[in-house]
C-alpha cells in the first residue's frame, strides 16, 4: 500500500508547491502592492461609462436549450473518437460487438434528436 | 456468449428500452395519441412481466448485469406497480389538461431503471442504473407544469439527489481505489480476508446515497416536501417501485460484495432503521396533510425493512422482499384512493378533507382504513405479515433490542394511523365530494381486496419466491 502511494508523491508535492505560490502571490499582493484608493478607482469599471445596468441579465431560456442540445452531440462526437481507432485493433467477435453497442447508441441519440426536433426546440421562433 | 444469448439474458431491459424509443417516435410524430402511447407502455410492462418470469438465468457483458431469482422477483413487481402508475396518473393528468405522451414514457424509462438496478453486479452498472431512474422520477416530479409546488418539489429533489448521487460516487471511487476493480465479485475478493479501512470508508459514502434514495433517515429530509407537491399519482409510484429497486440493490452490494464485512455494515444499518422508524412515527404526529403523513410513513417503513436487511443471510434479506413487496401493493393502493377522491376537482389532500368520508364515499373510506390498518401493522391485513418476517428475521440475527425499538415506533405510530380512520369514520362531512374516476377506485379497491384476504392466499406463493430470491441475491 505504501508503494502504490508513493506513485503519488509527485502529485501532492505538485499540490504542495501549487498552494504555497498561490499563498505566496496573494500575501504579496496584500503587502507590498501601493494602496491609495478613490471613489473612481474602486467603482464599476465599463468603458469609461458609469454602469449602464446590473450584470445580472436574463437571457432567453433558448439559449440554455440550444446549449445543452450542442453539448449533447459533441459528447457524442468525443465518444465516436476513440471507439473508432479502437475497433480496428479489436478481434473480430469483440469488434461486431463494438459495433453494434455503438450503433445502439447512435440509434438512441437519433430518436432523441426526432423527438427534439419534432417538438420544435430547433426552432427559434 | 452469442448476441442471441447476450439479448436473451438482458430481455426485459432491451424490451422496455425498445418500447419507450418506439413510442418516444409514435409521441413526437402523433403528439394527440397520449391513450394509445399509455396503452402500448402498459402493455409492455406487462410483457416485460411476462418475459421476466421465462427468461434464462446467467450474467451478461461480462457479468455487469445478472439474471438471476432475485432479480425476476423484484422487477416482476416493480414492473407491476409501474404499470399501475401509468394506469393511475395517465387519466389523472387529462382530467387536468394536463395530459403528455411523456408521462408513460418517462415511466417506462424509469422501470428500465429500476430494472437494471435489480440486476447490476458491477459499480458502473450500478450507477448508470441509478441515474436513469432517478433523471426520470426528477422530470415526474415536476410534471404538473402550472402548479408551482410540483415545479419546486422537482427541483428539491434534483438538487438533493444530485447531491447523494455525488456522495455515491465519491464512496464509488473510494472502494474502485481500495478493492481494485469494479466488479461486485472482485469486490468480494478484496474483502474475503477482511475489509480494509479505505473500502469501508467507500462502502459508507454508498450506503449514505443509496440511503437518500430509499429515503432512510437521517437522509430523509426531501422526501415530505417532494410527496407534498408532486403529482398524487406520481407520488404512489415514487413510494413504491424506486424503493423496492434500491432496496434489492443495496442487499445485492452488501451481501455479494461487501458478505465477510457484515459486522460492520451491520450497525450502520441498524442505526439508520432506528432512526428512520422513530422519525417517521415522531414527525408523522404533527402532520395535517396525507401526502406529508404518508411521506413519513413510507421512511418509518424503510426502517423495518433496513432491519430485515441488517438481519443478514437469506432469512433477512427474504423478510425484506416481503416486506417491500407487501408494502408497495399497500401505498400503490393507498395513493389510488386519494387520486379518487376530489371535491369539485379539487385533490383531497388534508384530514379535514377526508372528515366523514365513510358516509359519502364508503367504498372508498373502508379501503383507506384497510391501507391505514396495514400500515399500522394490525392483523389480519398483509403489513403484519410483513413486519412479522422482519421481526422474525431480526430475533433469529440477535437484533432483538433493533426490534423492540421498531416496535415501539409502531405504537407511536399507531396515533396518526388510528386518527385517520377515526377522521373518516367519526367527523362530520363537508361539502360533496366528486364521483371517483373508474380506474382510480379500481386500483384501490384491488389493492384493498389484496391487502386482505388476498394476502393469506398470496403469501403461499410469495414466502417460496421471495425465499428463493433472497438465496440468489446472497450467493451471488
Amino acid at each position: 500500500m505504501t508503494a502504490l502511494l508513493m506513485n503519488y508523491l509527485p502529485i501532492v508535492i505538485f499540490f504542495a508547491i501549487a498552494g504555497a505560490l498561490g499563498a505566496a502571490f496573494i500575501l504579496a499582493a496584500a503587502i507590498v502592492a501601493p494602496k491609495a484608493p478613490d471613489p473612481e478607482k474602486l467603482s464599476a469599471y465599463e468603458c469609461g461609462f458609469n454602469a449602464f445596468d446590473d450584470a445580472r441579465m436574463k437571457f432567453d431560456v433558448r439559449f440554455y436549450l440550444v446549449s445543452i442540445l450542442f453539448i449533447i452531440f459533441d459528447l457524442e462526437v468525443a465518444f465516436l473518437f476513440p471507439w473508432a481507432v479502437a475497433l480496428m485493433k479489436m478481434p473480430h467477435p469483440t469488434a461486431v460487438f463494438a459495433f453494434w453497442s455503438m450503433m445502439g447508441f447512435l440509434g438512441v441519440l437519433t430518436v432523441g434528436f426526432i423527438y427534439e426536433w419534432r417538438k420544435g426546440a430547433l426552432e427559434w421562433e | 456468449m452469442t448476441p442471441v444469448h447476450l439479448a436473451a439474458l438482458a430481455a426485459p431491459q432491451l424490451l422496455l428500452a425498445g418500447a419507450s424509443l418506439v413510442l418516444l417516435v409514435v409521441g413526437a410524430f402523433r403528439p394527440k395519441a397520449i391513450r394509445l402511447v399509455a396503452g402500448l407502455g402498459v402493455l409492455s410492462l406487462l410483457a416485460a412481466v411476462g418475459v421476466v418470469a421465462i427468461e434464462p438465468l446467467g450474467r451478461a457483458f461480462g457479468g455487469d448485469l445478472v439474471a438471476d431469482q432475485g432479480a425476476a422477483f423484484a422487477e416482476a413487481v416493480i414492473y407491476l406497480a409501474s404499470a399501475a402508475a401509468i394506469l393511475l396518473g395517465q387519466p389523472w393528468f387529462a382530467r387536468r389538461g394536463q395530459a403528455r405522451f411523456e408521462f408513460p414514457i418517462l415511466i417506462l424509462i424509469a422501470a428500465l431503471g429500476m430494472g437494471m438496478m435489480c440486476r447490476a453486479a458491477d459499480l458502473i452498472s450500478l450507477f448508470v442504473a441509478i441515474e436513469l431512474q432517478s433523471l426520470s422520477l426528477y422530470i415526474l416530479a415536476a410534471f404538473e407544469k402550472s402548479d408551482g409546488k410540483s415545479a419546486e418539489a422537482g427541483l428539491k429533489y434534483f438538487v438533493l439527489g444530485a447531491l447523494s448521487t455525488g456522495i455515491m460516487l465519491y464512496g464509488v471511487s473510494l472502494i474502485y481505489g481500495f478493492a481494485g476493480g469494479t466488479s461486485f465479485a472482485r469486490i468480494a475478493a478484496a474483502v474475503a480476508h477482511g475489509a480494509s479501512g479505505g473500502v469501508l470508508f467507500g462502502l459508507v459514502f454508498l450506503i449514505c446515497g443509496l440511503a437518500f434514495k430509499v429515503s432512510a433517515a437521517p437522509f430523509h429530509m426531501w422526501t415530505p416536501d417532494v410527496y407534498e407537491g408532486a403529482p398524487t399519482p406520481v407520488v404512489g409510484f415514487f413510494a413504491g417501485a424506486p424503493k423496492l429497486a434500491a432496496m434489492v440493490l443495496l442487499a445485492r452490494v452488501l451481501t455479494e460484495s461487501f458478505g465477510p464485512a457484515l459486522a460492520q455494515w451491520r450497525q450502520i444499518l441498524v442505526v439508520m432503521a432506528i432512526l428512520s422508524v422513530a422519525v417517521g412515527a415522531l414527525a408523522g404526529l404533527r402532520q395535517s396533510n396525507l401526502k406529508r403523513l404518508w411521506a413519513y410513513s413510507s421512511i418509518a417503513s424503510i426502517g423495518y425493512a433496513l432491519i430485515g436487511l441488517a438481519a443478514g443471510g437469506p432469512e433477512g434479506v427474504q423478510a425484506m422482499l416481503v416486506y417491500m413487496t407487501l408494502y408497495v401493493v399497500d401505498v400503490t393502493g393507498f395513493f389510488a384512493c386519494l387520486a379518487a377522491l376530489a371535491r369539485e376537482g379539487r385533490p383531497l389532500e388534508s384530514f379535514a378533507d377526508v372528515s366523514g368520508l365513510v358516509r359519502q364515499r364508503p367504498g372508498l373510506a373502508v379501503a383507506m382504513t384497510v391501507f391505514a390498518l396495514s400500515g399500522l401493522g394490525l392483523p389480519p391485513f398483509s403489513g403484519l405479515w410483513g413486519k412479522f418476517y422482519v421481526f422474525k428475521a431480526a430475533i433469529s440475527a440477535g437484533l432483538a433490542p433493533a426490534a423492540v425499538a421498531a416496535l415501539i415506533g409502531s405504537v407511536v405510530a399507531a396515533y396518526y394511523y388510528l386518527r385517520l380512520v377515526k377522521v373518516m369514520w367519526l367527523d362530520a362531512p363537508e361539502g360533496q365530494i366528486d364521483a371517483p374516476p373508474a380506474e382510480a377506485a379500481g386500483l384501490a379497491y384491488a389493492a384493498a381486496f389484496f391487502v386482505f384476504p388476498v394476502v393469506l392466499i398470496a403469501l403461499m406463493a410469495l414466502d417460496p419466491a421471495a425465499r428463493a430470491a433472497a438465496l440468489a441475491l446472497v450467493q451471488g
